[in-house]
């Protein structure tokens, strides 16, 4: 307990490479110690470059002020040797020196898969990212995520809606939500899964964190499934580096003119697996489940005419009414009408003004 | 020797006559106008002096001085400058006082002493029948504008030597014929010529229907401007007291055509978006009317709103609400109307194709920050909103041809019909006041519960809830329906202004 508020400044030396650090720490036998040693005594460990950075260091760090602000944002310090640590991590090329969790640890006995995609998803893309996490996470599996705005964020409350464990990885620090609006997910997470980082608290959701952030996504899970990305995306990185790793990539197909899918089918042409249904994932990963009846019931809707002849023009890309009218060959009056009552039962959602999708 | 003629001024929309007096007494030459006059009332002193001279008169080396009464009106613009000269004259002796008295004059004079056109005739001469004089003396340029009214002589002149003649009854002017407000002129565009976009059309008809605000979004070139220059084409026409109404603003604002004075047609006026607060709501020390009071009666289109100043839109509200507009300053409050139509247009994002995820390059907080300058409570004062997606080439060569402005015009006309004889007024829809509406918006049991039902689960407020009573009452009206049913509602619903926060 003593000592770790000691490895608490020592993983936030600046300027040191976490290789680097994580061979000094090897090194040294007891780190507070090491703290008070001075310039001579510590010779032996270090040279000059790195003796700079730790003296600037011991100046700057607050050490009991800054192990108080760490307990009381409730966040837990994991270095590489903590028995928490989780270690897949290892597998990385560079592995985070240390991490820092809110919430619930790594779990290291269950399957873990990764749903990633574009933070601007299309209706589709959302509803199938909830639609996979919710089936994944009913048979125990955890899903991570970036916590990201769209894909990311959808399948991670597709986790939890079916009481499932999810964990978000931020590129920011653990005491920042980000992005703000899923503070709600943010909370909820921290109750029913956990939240990780490795970079230090109070740090900001900087552009550069957020591929290293990809890179222990990639590494914490064993499959990783991408529902939507574009041709150039954070997604495609998280889905090389678990290439590299030798993991299992699945992406989801996606119509091949939509800038939102080429990502998807850029990887399936290079040989990603093709993920038509949870099930199939569930298959592969040699998962039984029995499939729920009642859900299948549920899906049986019954409609009027009317309703039915507009609601089977509709799928989950978001169609005008003007394109609804042209299909359905019926007046604007009476399409309306249709339309605002499949909304009133929940069967279609209006994404944007007059702008309509199947609901999930 | 003593004279008093009389005039008028204009005070926002208000008229007040004025007694322009002048008095010829022996002492050191001098020219003395008072009265509490802006500097270019003051300025008519030279103009006159040298009218009068140019004219034929000679003005003897004496004491002249002129007073405008009540002296606590501030006296504006040039048109005192016809009355000082014939007092003047009067006191002189050059002009017989005999026709003086039941005669109103306005009219600014040159210095060769023609008589140049003024603004704000037509609210001038309506004062003037209901104070009862008998006619008006206006300058030649504005007799067509002043003959809208009758029970009135109206003559025109054109110079001060012709005033003085005829006062003199050594000519006689014809009396100016009235020109009848019933005729219509034709407006350019037409329905038919815009292809597809049916749900854009069926809107805007219901808006006009109803005289409500309608708010177009959609992407660049789908057709929003083309549809709003389009509205007036199935306006229903106006009423004379309409038409005057709409006149005598523009007469204020000096907007009249000379040949044509009367606006027969509703309105349009479609600012740019870097108008000012002043340029809108209208503004000035005295305050003069803005866009909003130009496009009484007729149709406010505001291209591109999420581009105008969010304190300038919010600046609409209460206007909107209220119909007319309330400007304090210090020497007194202008109340302009401002029963307008108002149609909105914006792009669904800044780059314009959200939804289409294929194409929009915006990113969430851009298009958030993009409908941050619409505020929601001036959002939810739009009855109707479409989004339009972008025309289909097969809309485009499409053989079948759009309903014409006449067509749709007739059911307009016909819905609004029904809703002046409901109310006993003229009144559209989408001017009832909440009691208003409870008292004509009756629902059956079978829609208040759909209401009840629509209530919560779309969170509507209050105010939402009665535009969607309003817009249903008016679908109703169009299809001459007594009753507002389900099928109507539903409709209503399907137009309802979009929530921002989403």
């Amino acid at each position: 307990m003593e000592n770790e508020k000691f490895e608490y400044w020592f993983a936030n030396i600046k300027g040191i490479t976490a290789r680097r650090k994580k061979e000094l720490r090897e090194k040294i036998t007891s780190i507070k110690e090491f703290y008070y040693m001075n310039k001579n005594e510590r010779k032996k460990y270090i040279g000059e470059e790195i003796e700079n950075c730790l003296r600037r260091s011991i100046e700057n760090w607050e050490i009991e002020e800054q192990y108080v602000l760490l307990k009381e944002k409730n966040v837990q310090f994991i270095p590489f040797f903590h028995p928490e640590y989780p270690s897949m991590l290892n597998d990385l090329e560079n592995p985070p020196y240390a991490i820092y969790v809110k919430g619930k640890p790594i779990r290291k006995d269950t399957l873990k898969v990764a749903i990633v995609g574009a933070r601007k998803c299309s209706p589709y893309g959302e509803s199938m990212a909830i639609q996979f996490s919710e089936r994944l996470a009913e048979n125990g599996i955890d899903i991570i995520s970036g916590m990201a705005r769209g894909v990311d964020g959808a399948g991670q409350r597709g986790a939890l809606n079916v009481d499932g464990c999810s964990y978000g990885v931020l590129g920011c620090g653990v005491d920042i939500c980000y992005p703000r609006e899923h503070i709600g997910l943010y909370e909820d997470l921290q109750k029913k899964g956990g939240i990780l980082s490795e970079q230090p608290i109070g740090m900001a959701p900087l552009a550069r964190n957020f591929p290293a952030r990809n890179r222990i996504i990639s590494a914490l899970a064993d499959v990783i499934i991408v529902i939507e990305a574009k041709e150039k995306s954070g997604s495609l990185i998280t889905a090389d580096i678990a290439l590299e790793m030798g993991k299992d990539v699945y992406a989801l197909p996606g119509p091949v003119n939509s800038e939102l899918s080429k990502g998807c089918n850029l990887l399936i042409r290079q040989g990603a697996g093709i993920l038509l249904s949870p099930q199939d994932l569930l298959d592969e990963l040699r998962i039984s489940t029995k499939e729920d009846v009642k859900k299948k019931l549920k899906s049986k809707i019954s409609l009027e005419t009317e309703e039915n002849m507009v609601y089977s023009c509709l799928d989950l890309y978001p169609k005008n009414v003007n394109q609804l009218t042209i299909e359905t060959k019926m007046e604007i009056p009476q399409l309306i009408n249709q339309l605002v009552s499949l909304e009133m039962q929940g069967y279609i959602r209006e994404i944007s003004k007059n702008y309509y999708v199947k609901s999930n | 020797m003593y004279s008093t003629v009389l005039s008028a001024t204009i005070h926002g929309l208000e008229v007040q006559c004025i007694h322009v007096e002048a008095d010829v007494s022996n002492g050191l030459p001098l020219f003395h106008m008072v009265g509490y006059l802006s500097s270019e009332v003051k300025e008519a002193g030279e103009r006159v002096k040298t009218a009068i001279h140019n004219s034929g008169f000679l003005l003897p080396p004496k004491k002249i001085v002129v007073n405008l009464s009540p002296a606590d009106v501030r006296k504006r613009g040039s048109a005192f400058d016809l009355p000082i000269a014939v007092s003047v004259l009067a006191s002189l002796g050059y002009v017989s006082t005999k026709k003086l008295k039941d005669m109103l004059f306005v009219g600014e004079l040159g210095l060769d002493g023609k008589i140049h056109k003024v603004t704000g005739i037509l609210p001038i001469i309506i004062e003037a029948k209901q104070q009862g004089y008998k006619g008006c003396i206006v300058p030649k340029g504005n007799v067509l504008e002043g003959s809208i009214i009758e029970g009135i002589r109206i003559y025109g002149v054109k110079t001060l030597k012709e005033t003085v003649a005829y006062l003199n009854d050594e000519i006689e002017l014809v009396d100016e014929k009235k020109i009848s407000l019933k005729k219509e002129v034709k407006i350019e565009g037409d329905f038919s010529e815009i292809h597809g976009q049916e749900m854009l059309k069926r809107a805007t008809e219901i808006a006009v229907a109803g005289n409500h605000n309608l708010l177009l979004i959609g992407p660049a070139g789908v057709g929003k401007t083309m549809i709003a220059s389009r509205i007036p084409t199935i306006c229903p026409p106006m009423t004379e007291e309409e038409c005057i109404e709409v006149t005598k603003i523009y007469s204020i604002l000096g907007m009249i055509d000379e040949e044509n004075p009367i606006i027969r047609n509703r309105p349009f006026r479609s600012p740019h978006h870097t108008s000012t607060k002043a340029s809108l709501i209208g503004g000035g020390s005295i305050a003069m009317p803005g866009e909003i009071s130009m496009a009484n009666h007729g149709v406010l289109f505001l291209d591109e709103l999420a581009q105008f100043q969010k304190p300038v839109l919010d600046a609409l509200r209460q206007p909107m609400e209220e119909r007319v507009v309330r400007l304090s300053r210090k020497s007194g409050v202008y109340v302009f109307p401002s029963n307008f139509m108002l149609v909105g247009s914006c792009n669904p994002c800044p780059c314009g194709n959200y939804p289409d995820l294929n194409k929009c390059t915006c990113t969430p907080a851009q298009i958030q920050q993009y409908y941050n300058h619409l505020s929601q409570p001036f959002l939810d004062r739009f009855d109707l909103s479409i989004e339009l997606a972008k025309v289909q080439y097969s809309d485009l060569e499409g053989a079948n041809k759009g309903e014409t402005s006449e067509i749709i015009r007739k059911r307009v006309c016909k819905a609004r019909t029904r809703q002046y004889e409901r109310y006993g007024e003229i009144k559209a829809n989408a001017e009832l006041s909440s009691v208003e509406v409870e008292k004509y918006c009756v629902l059956g049991k079978k829609e208040k519960k759909f209401m009840g039902q629509i209530f919560e689960q779309m969170e509507l407020t209050a105010r939402t809830y009665h535009k969607l009573l309003k817009v249903a009452r008016t679908i109703a009206d169009l299809a001459e329906e007594e009753t507002i049913q389900l099928c109507h509602l539903r409709e209503a619903i399907g137009y309802r202004m979009f929530e921002k926060r989403r």
